[in-house]
């Protein structure tokens, strides 16, 4: 079971990332499959994130949460986010295998990111429609 | 489900270290990771109790180098082996691309082996996935326990239980010395990677 993305492909996500995301203020965003991998990212060079155990972490996270809603009768949780002191992180599902991960500092509101997550999620649901999925 | 990035020319993939619980699995990852330190640059994640039994799972990335133009990056994770984390065991074989079934040789541990065995077989059968196809090794560890006179499982034996059908490429090992720990890597990276560019052709 492999899946591949074209340069095109990619290119539109970063794009994605950078206008819809990151030029808002947020802080870092990456876009990972459900198995960890690591599809894109993108952060402001200031923080150092390291973003495979980030990624392999948030993957367990989220198909934990998921496991939990549906033992609670849920179809799923819609708002999965954790508040820190500094940095808060924010994960949204993109169609069924993805997962799209925000770290946003003080600055952002939550309705905010949502409202432009969503908008992302949206976006980058259509350019990895056509994507080949063995 | 292993990603490959055109853009980059980098593939990554998922390998699982699966077996019976104090079996060695976290062992192996700790070996591997203590021996290329130096080439991982990150932090091994463990997600342990208070008892310092795997929770969910140990996990970090290993980078390979360059196979057939592509960057290949590995990313090594143990699961939780006792029996009541089965919940948990399944979420990280999500994805899967090359599993490491580690035995425990001792001879009290025969039916915890044949029954993780199975266990496996059933949760990859959860993904439509069959055992016969997913690229496995086998790893018949803690040899080195035969020098305390701990009575251990005879080769022949733990092929009969486990490899009859599956045959599989096997180690006898001793994640704690180390022995045939980066063999036992290096099989499941190889097989792995070969069945990955098989599929993309």
């Amino acid at each position: 079971m492999t899946y591949m993305l074209g340069q095109q492909q990619l290119d539109a996500i970063e794009e994605v990332l950078l206008h819809d995301l990151f030029d808002v203020g947020m802080d870092c965003i990456f876009l990972i499959d459900m198995a960890g991998n690591v599809i894109a990212n993108l952060d402001n060079g200031e923080i150092k994130h390291d973003i495979y155990s980030l990624a392999a972490l948030a993957a367990g996270n989220f198909a934990a949460v998921s496991t939990m809603a549906e033992i609670v009768g849920e179809h799923e949780f819609s708002l999965l986010f954790h508040k820190g002191e500094k940095e808060s992180i924010h994960f949204s599902r993109v169609a069924s295998d993805f997962l799209l991960i925000t770290i946003f500092g003080k600055g952002i509101s939550l309705g905010f990111l949502r409202l432009k997550v969503a908008e992302a999620t949206e976006k980058i649901k259509r350019i990895l429609e056509p994507s080949v999925v063995r | 489900m292993a990603f490959v990035n055109t853009k980059n020319r980098e593939i990554q993939a998922k390998i699982v270290y699966y077996g019976p619980g104090r079996g060695g699995k976290t062992t192996n990852l700790e070996y591997l990771y203590n021996k290329f330190k130096a080439r991982v640059k990150t932090e091994l994640v463990t997600i342990k109790t208070h008892g310092d039994r795997t929770l969910f799972f140990d996990f970090f990335p290993f980078d390979v180098g360059t196979i057939n133009g592509y960057d290949v990056k590995i990313q090594l994770y143990t699961v939780p082996g006792q029996v009541k984390y089965d919940a948990t065991r399944r979420l990280v074989l999500r994805g899967v691309d090359g599993i490491v079934f580690v035995a425990d040789s001792m001879s009290v541990r025969r039916e915890k082996n044949v029954l993780s065995l199975r266990n496996l077989q059933k949760n990859l059968k959860t993904f439509n996935r069959s055992i016969f196809k997913v690229p496995i090794v086998l790893q018949y560890n803690k040899k080195d326990l035969a020098e305390q006179g701990i009575p251990l499982l005879p080769l022949q034996t733990l092929e009969k239980d486990l490899n009859s059908q599956l045959r599989a490429p096997t180690f006898e090992a001793s994640a704690l010395t180390g022995l045939n720990v980066v063999p036992t890597m290096k099989k499941i990276i190889s097989i792995t990677v070969a069945s990955l560019f098989k599929e993309l052709k």
